[in-house]
């Protein structure tokens, strides 16, 4: 691979195509006797040969532009990848990637906001519910509980499988103090986050001295231990009928605070005709929920408590003799990292109106623990681009019919939804081993102004 | 201070620690006075390491007292020994691999809230030039002389009154042992800075200090001047023959 720069210029396009057609005929050899010639017995009990030749072609097809894209462009990126020295690494590029990263969030979050108009406007109002709730604000919470959850895995290395436990105090919290006490969603929500968190420290004290596998047993049955309780304590949960009814988001009283998205909540109010509006609502109340964990954690990182959990994460020891307090430190992280637990739990309930034992399962902890893990630890942009993919996956592969149209009619692609999930789930871990974004950004640079003189940064000093 | 000069910054007297019912440390009785470079040496399993851990509050001394300026420390919480202007360079370096070299240091001066930051990290730059070279590196992947450095610097963030180095020379190639011995030796000289270092590399440790303890089987057995030590035909026999390049 002399010849290969990493410019456009790149690609060895005749190679490729070289490639791809040996692939197709290895391919053809193959599935050709094994798709393509299917035996059958006919009506007089005989067996027949039936032809199933296109089918057969469709995969060689499929395998061949895998193949050349493969060749042309996928193995090329990974080599020049492979190639650039990871040692050194000088300022500028650290910066010009920071601002790559910028950038790249900044497209992401223009993209976020005029989302659900798109959808309206494609969709028209009754089509747009789907993609705004099942994909939307479905993928949402998760990437909020994902951000959460990144604070406890990702910054401060506390392996924790029982993160639906501070989700499900969030629910439960605004269901039951909305529905006896009919306190409202926005004195609520805060009030779920403090509840979640105060539970946040109590899983914290007694797991204080635990890390790794034993941590992550015991948080894990600390999630069940509340699945059961809100089981079996009947009179005050509802037990595993869940409570139902739960109020919406309501629109009186103090919603106003820095919601840019006023006027669309007004409408949604007055015209309570398609729930579509709500969904909106809901929509850029997630959002703007979600936003809010990623400001915190990345304004978190840069303060002494974020370095702190980073610093635990790679080296508890260390830590301590460099006086960091480690009890508090874990503490803060269990805290925090519950306290968006329970937003969006509380945010949950009042999507769903009804919350009951059975959405907090184990299986949910391990679907964030795996879109954390999946996204890079660590990463915020890596755990929102997991969560879409898997959350966003899983909602999409319930559009397979079209696969009717090659196996057949009595073809059942609900039944392979799971399959392909966990197929891709591999594929994924193969290629990427430490997650989409695995690698840290750092949090601090010295000597960023060196444009300012002198005397101004003396001046500036304290 | 209360008393005059006499006083040793740092005290153990008679510690005994204990790892479950093996004891390691068999009563040890270490002073280490302002300003001097002091060092303990001894074979594998001697209990230096244990004694540098059990002076930081883990493992805690089962008997025995250890003061710092005059203050008892026995029982105190690493962190909290931390913050009285002890610092640790942990035996094995334990840098923070996925943090960059700046955010290391960044971490070192975490007692101060980085007050002193800027100022501090000049120092160590023309102490170790090697480190500024290297500031937006992640740490893990210095070598391990850079490590060793970056370890010594970012417990010297911690503006210490004493320096505890756990066997800083590990694994290290002579010539940047040579170097990092040197900036010790620099350190104690022009800031007087108390220094106490644990090492099996017995020679570069005992011309480098100014007194020395041997440490065997958790007892500490001889003591006296670096340079007694180091002529001590007992001291040479067992730490020192074949050992000395």
């Amino acid at each position: 691979m002399t010849s290969n720069t990493t410019k456009k210029a790149g690609p060895d396009l005749g190679k490729a195509f070289k490639d791809a057609i040996l692939a197709g005929i290895i391919a053809f050899a193959l599935l050709g006797p094994l798709i393509g010639l299917k035996t059958d017995q006919n009506m007089d009990n005989q067996l027949v040969l039936v032809n199933n030749m296109p089918v057969a072609l469709i995969f060689v097809a499929l395998v061949m532009v895998g193949r050349f894209l493969l060749a042309a462009f996928i193995y090329p990126a990974i080599a020049a990848k492979g190639a650039k020295s990871k040692a050194a690494v000088s300022l500028a590029e650290l910066e010009a990637k920071a601002k790559r990263t910028k950038r790249l969030s900044l497209g992401g979050l223009v993209f976020l906001f005029v989302y659900p108009m798109l959808i309206l406007a494609l969709f028209g109002v009754q089509g747009s519910i789907k993609w705004v709730d099942n994909f939307g604000v479905q993928i949402l919470i998760y990437v909020m509980l994902g951000w959460g959850l990144n604070i406890v895995i990702g910054l401060a290395g506390l392996l924790d499988l029982g993160y639906v436990a501070f989700y499900a105090v969030g629910a439960y919290s605004y269901a039951l103090l909305a529905i006896n006490f009919h306190l409202s969603f926005w004195v609520l929500l805060p009030l779920a986050g403090i509840l979640a968190s105060f539970w946040g420290m109590i899983l914290g004290f007694p797991v204080l001295r635990l890390r790794g596998d034993y941590l992550a047993i015991v948080t894990l049955a600390f999630g069940e231990i509340i699945r059961l309780v809100l089981i079996n304590w009947k009179d005050f949960s509802g037990g595993s009928a869940g409570i139902s009814s739960i109020p919406k988001v309501s629109l009186f009283g103090l919603y106003s605070f820095d919601m840019g998205a006023t006027n669309n909540f007004a409408k949604a109010f007055h015209l309570a005709a398609s729930s579509a509006y709500y969904k909106v609502f809901l929509y850029y109340l997630i959002l703007l929920l979600a936003l809010l964990t990623a400001f915190v954690t990345t304004r978190l990182r840069k303060l002494p408590i974020g370095r702190a959990w980073e610093a635990l994460r790679e080296d508890e020891v260390a830590c301590r003799s460099l006086g960091i307090n480690t009890t508090n430190t874990k503490l803060t992280a269990f805290a925090i990292g519950a306290m968006f637990g329970g937003f969006a739990g509380s945010f949950f309930a009042a999507r769903q109106g009804f919350v009951s034992p059975e959405s907090f399962v184990f299986m949910e902890s391990a679907v964030i623990v795996a879109i954390v893990v999946l996204g890079g630890m660590g990463s915020m942009i890596g755990v929102a681009l997991a969560a879409v993919a898997m959350i966003g996956g899983t909602e999409l592969l319930r559009e397979l019919s079209f696969l009717k149209a090659v196996f057949g009619d009595d073809f059942n692609p609900d039944q392979f939804r799971m399959l392909l999930f966990g197929l891709a789930m591999v594929v994924i871990m193969v290629w990427k081993p430490r997650g989409f974004i695995s690698a840290r950004q750092p949090t601090a640079f010295l000597f960023e102004k060196k444009t300012i003189s002198g005397d101004l940064v003396k001046e500036g000093h304290g | 201070m209360s008393a005059v000069a006499k006083e040793p910054l740092l005290a153990v007297k008679g510690v005994k620690t204990y790892y479950g019912n093996i004891i390691a440390l068999k009563g040890v009785d270490v002073n280490v006075n302002e300003g001097e470079i002091v060092t303990l040496i001894g074979a594998n399993g001697a209990g230096k390491s244990t004694l540098m851990m059990t002076i930081f509050g883990q493992p805690r001394a089962r008997e025995g007292q250890i003061t710092f300026q005059g203050q008892d420390i026995t029982k105190m919480p690493p962190h909290e020994i931390a913050r009285l202007r002890i610092a640790q360079s942990p035996e094995g370096r334990r840098i923070f691999p996925r943090m960059t070299v700046l955010e290391n240091l960044q971490m070192g001066a975490s007692l101060d809230n980085l007050k002193y930051f800027d100022e501090d990290a000049e120092k160590m730059f023309t102490l170790f030039p090697r480190l500024k070279e290297r500031l937006h590196q992640r740490g893990g992947t210095l070598s391990g002389g850079e490590q060793q450095m970056l370890a010594i610097a970012r417990a010297l963030m911690a503006r210490p009154k004493l320096l505890m180095l756990d066997e800083p020379s590990l694994g290290l190639a002579p010539l940047i042992v040579k170097q990092i011995f040197e900036a010790i030796r620099n350190l104690n000289k022009t800031q007087g800075l108390t220094v106490f270092l644990v090492e099996q590399n017995a020679f570069h440790a005992l011309k480098l200090a100014h007194r020395g303890y041997v440490m065997v089987n958790g007892v500490v057995t001889m003591s006296g001047s670096g340079r007694e030590l180091l002529e001590n035909p007992e001291v040479r026999a067992a730490y020192l023959e074949g050992g000395a390049h």
